[in-house]
């Protein structure tokens, strides 16, 4: 359909830039450093608990890589199992193929309820609702307050993790909710508040899923709140909006998901509530389910077959929570519904535009310090995605100043002799030097010397002394 | 629509030209773990929820003890019958069960290394709303309905019944990532383990 | 008797010639025999982080002819032992086997105790690449505390990243200089003289941070530290 990818918010800046700004705010440094430490420490002592982590983390890997090795198989036995069981399947090819099935499904209702879902935030579903005049109202606590602060989502899970309370609370008064303190307790309150009405009348709902099983044709959503089993169980009419790899084979497999998810993601033994409906029940929640099955991209990235491991994840925000990056600049920089390393590996294979300029900052957002990897339950080796990335993004770009200067490098280290020159050369930035540290130096080379001094060549490389010593 | 299918599958398929091949699913972690009443007592507590371990013949005096005047709602088939309460039955309306006091149920399987109950829409547990929309959830569980672990759960419980996995009050840790129960659903939930 | 080959590095060779210069001295108290193929250059990191694959391809390969026939290569950096063992493999390449330093102390010749005396108070920053690439653990560590005069002062937060990443630390030097500015918080709440890592890359930028604020906290490479004996100290390279 030729459209741009919504996945990525219109106007971002490229990530250093955004990074800057986000560094210089205070507030949002403060506000996830507290928040990001505080989770992972929990994080490791829920998953120290079990000691068969390592084999649940490697048959979660192995589950998926079966999932996406035979991803077509599988769409085809879900669609199936969902119809026998009265639900309809949608296919759509894209984010705007995906809005026009949900407002066409949504009928006359000018108002539905929806359950945190991020294929929903990626094909900007809301925005697309909004133009048609239908109000998609969050029920999740964080979305309810990125949507009533008119702000932006910076985190998979906790999509409102760079506000702090007082911050919730000044939001929630601007909107007309009267809560009486910044206490988490009461900001919860008054959004049950807000929304009971909503919840007992509204007749459609709109939902993503965590996972779905092929053999079945169960859809399962993973919450904390309750709001999730309101959308699911009583409004008439359900739309469920999944990316085509959420499928999982077996009723069996989510023993695996089922204990990797909730730990790694809000750190909990197990998370509040998990629903798992199938198809229609006659007498038992929404007479008419509708399961819309979201590309997107995501055939795009799958075609990679390094890059298609990103299609491991379950969106559990474990690396996230653990990124130094992403705990210093926030979700925001990142441009997209999806950030941090998952969002970095993830969101430049949908966008699938070597060309564009912001997503193919991405894959250069990361130090490689490979804390993602360790934590990811599904093994997903975000280092070696991003690097495989980055690769793609330096062909794209073609000639420029960076690959002129990798090339010389490149040509110097293929000699030794040419290399000793080099050194020598080198050696020249000792002109740089005073009272033995380098605090300035041209060119490229101040990017370095910004923050840090550079180390004084030596006067002798090690080489020269090998020669002379041992050679 | 035909289209969009046809098309999505032929991508897949495309991008899949390199036959990529995986090994078999490793299945060796931890299939089975302890199912004991004092371990699903000290994993539901641990997510505040009031615990209760009684023997059967406490059950029912107990449970009138805290229902007693309250409007409850009740499942078709429920085995404790509460001399004290107003028992609410189907058919009830969203607005009756928003009013009630809470809701009495029993449970499919309990899970006791998650804390975690499970309802399926059986006899006693009843359709999903009414579980939901009261405040304060009662839920009684049978010593033999504890699994220790989730594989252990999982292969008692089917898939195409409606389920609702229940570890704890309602919850939210969206607010800088600290727990706090009571959002939605019911801020109370109190588990009864008969012995 | 153990032959072994260096790979110095080409940052270490040419920038911090003394961490070379004491791995040979360390590996020959303890009997190995030091071989130091001069036709060796880089290993190709900076261009395989950075999206340079070609160029990492043919530097990988270099590597692996300059080093072929090699029983144990050593590295005195976690990061490219890792991209050597870890990396290069995925290349086509067959290189040597290849151990960072600390590795091949207490793996190899399975000695902690190195006869190192070291009269300063010391904290110990891990390195990702040492941490999670190679899973080197508390190798260093474990050789460290064997150090005679030496303080070990553990470091608060050791296992965050401090910023490097190579290409990150221009690429993307703002969001670096964050995370190198919590690193020597970390550094500099420890009261320790000077900070040791198996890596002059990470040294290079946390050292260069504590340089410019004029911190009193010294760099100082980890096999410095082993090679320093009380007949011949560690003393500051005059440069
Ligand atoms: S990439 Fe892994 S750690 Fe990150 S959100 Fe996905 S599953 Fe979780």
């Amino acid at each position: 359909m030729g459209t741009r990818n919504p996945v990525t918010w219109l106007g971002s800046p490229a990530f250093p830039e955004a990074a800057r700004t986000a560094l210089a705010d205070t507030q949002l440094r403060r506000n996830l450093r507290n928040a990001t430490t505080t989770i992972r420490g929990r994080r490791r002592d829920a998953v120290g608990e079990l000691p068969d982590w390592e084999q649940l983390r490697r048959a979660g890997e192995a589950i998926k890589d079966d999932v996406l090795h035979h991803l077509d198989r599988y769409l085809e036995q879900l669609e199936e199992a969902v119809t026998a069981r009265g639900g309809v399947v949608h296919w759509a090819r894209d984010a705007a193929e995906a809005n026009e099935i949900v407002l066409r499904l949504c009928g006359d209702a000018r108002e539905v309820v929806k359950v945190k879902s991020m294929a929903t935030q990626e094909i900007g579903l809301n925005e697309a609702l909004a133009e048609a005049g239908v109000h998609a109202v969050e029920t999740d606590l964080a979305e309810l307050i990125v949507q009533l602060g008119d702000d932006r989502p910076s985190h998979i899970l906790v999509p409102a993790i760079h506000r702090n309370r007082s911050e919730i609370r000044e939001i929630f008064r601007a909107a007309g909710l009267d809560p009486a303190s910044d206490e988490p307790r009461v900001l919860a309150e008054a959004a049950r508040a807000h929304l009971r009405r909503k919840f007992l009348s509204c007749e459609v709902a709109i939902s993503g899923a965590n996972f779905a099983v092929a053999g079945t044709g169960s859809v399962v959503v993973l919450e904390s709140e309750g709001n999730g089993r309101m959308c699911l169980t009583l409004p008439r009419k359900l739309i469920t909006v999944m990316g085509l790899e959420k499928v999982v084979p077996t009723w069996q497999d989510l023993e695996v998901f089922l204990q990797l998810l909730p730990r790694s993601s809000t750190a909990e033994r197990m998370n509040p509530y998990t629903s798992v409906w199938t198809g229609v029940t006659p007498g038992d929640g929404p007479e008419e389910f509708h399961l819309v099955l979201l590309d997107n991209g995501r055939t795009a990235t799958l075609a990679d077959p390094v890059g298609r491991q990103a299609l491991r994840c379950i969106r559990c925000s474990a690396c996230l929570n653990v990124c130094p990056v992403y705990e210093r600049t926030g979700g925001q920089s990142y441009g997209s519904v999806y950030p941090g390393p998952i969002g970095a590996i993830l969101t430049p294979q949908l966008v699938d535009d070597p060309h564009d300029k912001q997503a193919a900052s991405l894959p250069y957002a990361s130090s490689l310090c490979g804390a993602c990897f360790e934590v990811c339950p599904v093994r997903i080796d975000i280092p070696s995605v991003l690097t495989h990335l980055r690769a793609q993004a330096v062909e794209a770009k073609g000639r420029s100043a960076e690959s002129v200067a990798m090339a010389a490098a490149a040509w110097v280290f293929a000699s030794a002799s040419r290399y000793e020159k080099a050194q020598k050369l080198g050696s020249l930035a000792r002109l740089f030097a005073r009272d033995g540290r380098i605090s300035w130096l041209p060119g490229p080379g101040a990017a370095w010397t910004s923050s840090r001094d550079a180390p004084v060549p030596a006067r002798e490389p090690f080489r020269e002394w090998w020669r002379k010593n041992r050679g | 629509m035909a289209s969009a299918r046809a098309e999505i599958l032929g991508r897949v398929r495309d991008a899949l030209r390199d036959k990529p091949t995986a090994p078999p699913v490793p299945r060796d972690y931890v299939r089975s773990g302890e199912a004991s009443v004092e371990l699903l007592a000290e994993r539901v507590a641990h997510y505040r929820a009031t615990v209760h371990v009684v023997a059967e013949p406490d059950v029912v005096p107990l449970l009138g003890e805290l229902l007693a005047g309250k409007r409850i709602v009740v499942p078709d088939g429920l085995a404790w019958d509460v001399p004290g309460m107003t028992a609410l039955r189907d058919p009830l309306t969203v607005a009756e069960l928003d009013a009630a006091d809470g809701a009495l149920t029993g449970c499919a399987v309990a899970i006791a290394q998650t804390g975690t109950i499970v309802l399926d829409g059986g006899p006693g547990q009843g359709r999903r709303a009414l579980t939901l929309l009261p405040d304060h959830h009662v839920c009684v569980v049978r010593a033999d309905q504890i699994a220790g672990t989730v594989p252990e759960a999982l292969e008692r419980l089917d898939p195409l019944r409606p389920l609702t996995f229940v570890s704890g009050p309602s919850a939210t840790s969206d607010i800088e990532l600290d727990r706090v129960e009571g959002v939605h659903g019911p801020r109370r939930l109190e588990v009864l383990i008969i012995r | 008797m153990k032959k072994v080959a260096l790979f110095a590095t080409c940052l270490t060779d040419t920038l911090f010639p003394a961490t070379a210069r004491a791995t040979v001295r360390l590996l020959e108290r303890l009997g190995c025999t030091v071989d130091f193929p001069l036709d060796q250059t880089c290993c190709g990191q900076v261009h395989f982080n950075t999206g340079y694959r070609a160029h990492a391809v043919d530097l990988a390969e270099r590597f692996a002819s300059v080093f072929a026939g090699q029983d144990a290569v050593v590295v005195p950096s976690g990061s490219c032992a890792g991209m050597v063992r870890h990396v290069q493999p995925d290349l086509g390449t067959v290189p040597p086997p290849t151990y960072e330093l600390s590795e091949f102390l207490v793996d190899v010749l399975g000695v902690t105790d190195v006869g190192a005396y070291f009269p300063h108070r010391v904290t110990f920053h891990p390195t990702c690449h040492s941490l999670r690439m190679l899973g080197a653990g508390d190798k260093p560590l474990a050789l460290l505390r064997e150090v005679r005069g030496l303080e070990l002062v553990e470091l608060p937060q050791a296992e965050q990243c401090c910023g490097f990443g190579g290409t990150f630390a221009v690429k993307n030097a703002d969001t670096s200089t964050a995370m190198l500015a919590d690193k020597m918080r970390c550094v500099l709440d420890t009261g320790a003289e000077v900070l040791t890592a198996g890596d002059n890359s990470c040294l290079m930028h946390i050292g260069g941070g504590l340089s410019r604020l004029r911190t009193g906290v010294r760099p100082v490479h980890l096999a410095e530290i082993l090679a320093s004996t009380e007949e011949e100290p560690w003393a500051p390279e005059t440069r």
